[in-house]
């Protein structure tokens, strides 16, 4: 058994316009239409599918990958309102009746995306910690105990090698303290550097927010995942008039600076500005 | 816009999530969590491992 696996909802368009595009697993894209609304959708085998499934990476990334292509595909040409990841439905008479069903509000989705596409802010730290404005060079080891005493700034401190200052010295007491204020002081000037850098990154939002039709933020990302260097602090969806691209682009790179770095992504099929889910809608005839 | 909008360098971490938080809920028949909380730990679990494996 079939299922129909749905990429996107759109105003209708020529299929063969996708030049044979294909969908999850290779296999070939079909339209379903309700009025004048198309449902743009590919079999999968009806078992094929679930969560545990997706949970391994090779597969999430492989119908990630095949989920963004035949959207990406569809946006080229038409009004395109994309899916949620793996949208499955029995077969394409429940596509067609969820069209009809969702008329209106996919409608009214549509007319509000046409023309815009949505761009991807994505602002860092600069790599490394802010800089701190501490006498001295930073030191790894409290200032007495290691081969960079003689560089903390405190030569009378030195003693022969034959005496290091013990523990219970007057030294190792002043070093220890000089040690214990100096990893504050930096501790300080981090906590404040990230509040700077977070309002600056609020205000770069709210100059880039009133350029666009609307907004959304997604979760910074993990460094792990994204690789990038600095710390994650903002990460902004943008829907914006599809001919505004280059100036939004422009401007949200003129933000840059200051300690934060600024990255643009897409344009986007407009991904996050679907209309919210309709959790308050009673699940029809679920099996 | 076609072509831009084609652009081949799309990371897979901006592309998850916009796929697991954003696109329209059409109250799939076989409806999976895929935007829970939950699979998407578990995704970027399974993304950190695979990275750290290459």
């Amino acid at each position: 058994m079939n299922a129909s696996y749905t990429y996107a909802v759109a105003r209708p368009f020529r299929l063969d316009l996708l030049a044979g595009l294909r969908g999850v697993d290779g296999a070939p894209v079909r339209l379903v239409r309700h009025d004048d609304l198309v449902a743009v959708v590919s079999s999968v085998p009806d078992t094929g599918f679930d969560e545990r499934s997706l949970e391994a990476l090779p597969r999430l990334a492989e119908v990630a990958r095949a989920h963004h292509a035949v959207v990406a595909g569809v946006a080229a040409h038409t009004v395109t309102l994309p899916c949620r990841l793996a949208t499955i439905h029995r077969g394409d008479d429940r596509v067609a009746a969820v069209l009809r069903d969702r008329y209106p509000r996919l409608r009214a989705a549509l007319d509000r995306l046409a023309g815009r596409v949505e761009l991807g802010v994505k602002v860092y730290t600069e790599a490394g910690p802010p800089a701190v404005a501490a006498s001295g060079p930073p030191a790894e080891v409290p200032a007495g105990t290691g081969p960079t005493a003689a560089l903390g700034g405190l030569p009378s401190n030195i003693h022969t090698d034959a005496e290091p200052p013990t523990a219970g010295s007057p030294e190792a007491a002043r070093s220890g303290r000089d040690y214990l204020r100096r990893r504050r002081a930096e501790q300080r000037a981090r906590e404040e550097g990230r509040g700077a850098a977070h309002q600056a990154a609020e205000r770069m939002d709210a100059e880039l927010a009133a350029l666009a039709a609307d907004h959304r933020r997604h979760r910074p990302q993990d460094r792990r995942l994204s690789g990038a260097e600095g710390e994650h602090i903002l990460n902004v969806a943008y829907l914006v008039a599809a001919d505004q691209v280059g100036a939004f682009t422009a401007q949200a790179r003129a933000l840059a600076g200051g300690g934060l770095r600024v990255e643009v992504t897409g344009p986007w099929a407009p991904y996050s500005f679907a209309p919210p889910d309709e959790a308050d809608e009673p699940a029809e005839d679920l099996t | 816009m076609s072509t831009a909008i084609a652009e081949p360098e799309v990371t897979l971490v901006d592309l998850l999530d916009r796929l697991l938080a954003g696109g329209v809920v059409l109250a799939g028949d076989l409806t999976l969590a895929v935007a829970g909380v939950d699979l998407v730990h578990i995704s970027l679990r399974a993304l950190i491992t695979s990275l750290g494996q290459r």
